[in-house]
């Protein structure tokens, strides 16, 4: 079995010409990842630029109404840029610099990940190109101004779906054609090796914070850690320190479109199949001849037809559970953590947030939850306002 | 041992390209026909995919055209346009192909059927020299080579991939588009010297857009060219009446390899 394996999942399924550069990466990671320098840098940029650690913080309101478990929220919406994003970008960011790269390009769906990047490459002085389904850029328009606004040039992605899909196709195109001066910041915990391992390494920032976080403040562990899944690094960053807990139930919530059951979902979990595509082993949504399928659902950051590798891993030993959760749920806990607690959170966030929803009033009062609120809902207010037929445009 | 060595016979081989289904499986069938009378040595099948990242615009329009075809292009409809092909045609059979189609077709069963069909070699885009471990022995048994790409690398990767490999060599040219790594050997003639000291299995020369011109200044690094994109654009001119300018692209460079 090669390199970057979960199970019989990962792996490095690129063309040819990728892995010239694939295997640089590679080595610097393995070089950098153990530099005290490199992770002083990290270190500093994260508390002072990103605002780390982020907040552990007690719904108190939520609980009472749900009249169950203890409900905890671990507020990666509240870093710089609204999302846990960028605790991945500036570990990259910093390791193409030493590489000596000039150049940062990146695949966004919700324009998170565009976002971050945009912005730690103005911080850093690098050049940085956004690939970004024409779809998306329509529906998270206020996401192409902000890259725009730090520097970046977005390319809208024309091809295929037009969306997240697409736009790692062209990354992966791009970084083949510009390996000379260009480094391509991956967005989640998948693609070929090294990939899920190094967004893995930047965001389990995420459980190391909360896991010290939640036993200063209860003196125990949590009985569920849940976030959204897409990808499923912000997943992966929550779960991740909590997988040698045997106790502490890993809930992954993925997006079901309008429904598990229709084909206008992009549950990859409840419906994919193991297959190889985007340089991974992993579950598809596919059909039974291997052609992706075009996936669908009101949230532009899940809606991928993959998973990442790790997760695919959990799921067949058992360890962490996926559930999928409709646009419908999601946009009514969009609705109902702003109401109740004040916080507008991403509607990927909010898939999480729905199935908190469903869950804490059946656990007692002493169990805890902590739910990754990954990134903050500005940029989704429009497009929950005419999901909900308000004639309301950015 | 699978009949591709026949063309390397003595003479510089031109390798035709097509994307299976476009327009149409039958029109892929003449298609090939054309191909092989214009004389091309062996003819590379794309099997179509919905997202095939290795390729430029022209073969990624061809994917779309073959796959949103009336009655579609399963891997099953290539298996029997394929099968019909080879009781009429004597050159090799080569598929062009991205994992995820065989791993779901499942690997034996894709392998028995390329060897029943009369399919010589797999070009796997998106399965390089570190994961071929899967699928190899599999397609060893039934006869079917695993070709090898290699690309613009350092020598140490050009080196190790060509120990293996088998069939023929895939060697994408450097493109004067593309900006790579300084690290990286960019010199047919040199990344062919390296090749051939380390294995006798021929080289096949692709470049993005080969012309009749460009082929010539292949002819003494190679073994072989491959008529890449240009009959792709071709064909997604012509459409269905593409017989004729099909021909003539072949015969061009199949003169110039001359």
């Amino acid at each position: 079995m090669s390199k970057g394996r979960f199970g019989v999942h990962g792996g490095q399924y690129v063309p040819e010409i990728l892995m010239n550069e694939i295997e640089k990466l590679e080595k610097a990671y393995e070089f950098y990842k153990n530099d005290k320098e490199f992770n002083d840098e990290l270190a500093r940029l994260s508390s002072e630029y990103a605002g780390r650690p982020s907040l552990l913080y007690y719904a108190e309101k939520m609980t009472k109404d749900l009249g169950g478990a203890k409900i905890y929220f671990k507020r990666e919406d509240l870093n710089h840029t609204g999302s846990h994003k960028i605790n991945n970008v500036l570990g990259q960011a910093l390791l193409a610099k030493r590489m000596g790269k000039t150049r940062l390009i990146a695949e966004t769906g919700a324009g998170q990940h565009g976002v971050a990047t945009a912005t730690v490459a103005a911080l850093l002085g690098l050049k940085c190109e956004i690939f970004m389904g024409k779809e998306d850029t329509e529906r998270q328009a206020l996401n192409v101004y902000r890259m725009e606004l730090l520097g970046a040039k977005v390319h809208p992605v024309e091809s295929g779906t037009m969306t997240l899909k697409d736009a790692v196709n062209e990354c992966m195109g791009e970084w083949a054609k510009s390996a000379e001066d260009t480094f391509y910041v991956l967005g989640s915990v998948m693609g070929p090796h090294p990939f899920p391992t190094i967004v893995r390494d930047f965001q389990s920032v995420i459980s190391r914070e909360a896991r010290q976080q939640i036993l200063e403040k209860e003196g125990r562990l949590p009985s569920v850690v849940m976030a959204c899944v897409g990808g499923g690094s912000n997943a992966i960053g929550a779960f991740y320190e909590f997988i040698k807990d045997d106790g502490v139930k890993l809930i992954g919530c993925e997006a079901a479109g309008l429904g598990a059951d229709t084909d206008k979902t992009a549950a990859t979990m409840a419906t994919g199949s193991l297959g190889v595509f985007h340089g991974m082993k992993s579950y598809f949504c596919q059909d039974e001849y291997g052609q992706i399928a075009p996936v669908y659902s009101i949230s532009a950051g899940l809606d991928y037809p993959g998973v990442g590798p790790e997760h695919a891993y959990l799921k067949d030993e058992g360890r962490a559970e996926y559930v999928p959760v409709t646009d419908e749920e999601a946009v009514t806990a969009f609705e109902y953590i702003a109401k109740t607690e004040g916080i507008i959170a991403a509607i990927e966030s909010s898939h999480a947030v729905a199935h908190l929803m469903k869950i804490a009033p059946k656990m007692n009062k002493d169990d805890i939850i902590i739910c990754c609120l990954s990134g903050r809902g500005d940029k989704d207010v429009a497009a929950i306002a005419r999901y909900r037929g308000v004639n309301l445009y950015e | 041992m699978s009949k591709i060595k026949n063309a390397f016979n003595d003479k510089k081989a031109v390798l035709g390209f097509l994307t299976a289904g476009d327009p149409s499986l039958s029109k892929t069938e003449e298609y090939i026909a054309e191909m092989e009378k214009a004389g091309a040595a062996l003819i590379e099948i794309g099997i179509p995919f919905s997202d095939p990242i290795a390729e430029g615009q022209m073969i990624q329009e061809a994917n779309v055209r073959a796959l949103s075809a009336k009655g579609g292009c399963t891997t099953d409809m290539v298996f029997d346009m394929v099968a019909n092909v080879s009781k009429t045609s004597s050159v090799p059979l080569v598929f062009v192909v991205y994992l995820n189609t065989l791993f779901k077709y499942g690997y034996e069963k894709f392998c028995k059927r390329c060897s029943e069909c009369g399919i010589d070699g797999i070009i796997v885009q998106d399965m390089p020299y570190e994961e071929k471990g899967e699928l190899k022995p599999i397609a060893d048994k039934y006869g079917v080579d695993i070709i090898s790409i290699i690309v613009p690398s350092i020598e140490e990767r050009i080196r190790k991939i060509a120990k293996e490999a088998t069939g023929y060599i895939y060697l994408l040219a450097p493109d004067s588009k593309l900006k790579y790594s300084d690290d990286v050997i960019t010199d047919v003639d040199k990344i062919a010297e390296i090749i051939r000291e380390v294995t006798d299995t021929p080289i096949v020369v692709a470049v993005s857009n080969m012309t009749s011109y460009s082929s010539a200044r292949y002819r003494t690094a190679a073994d072989g060219i491959i008529v890449g994109n240009g009959t792709v654009q071709i064909i997604g001119e012509h459409g269905e009446n593409a017989h004729q300018y099909v021909y003539d692209h072949v015969k061009l460079i199949v003169d110039a390899m001359r």
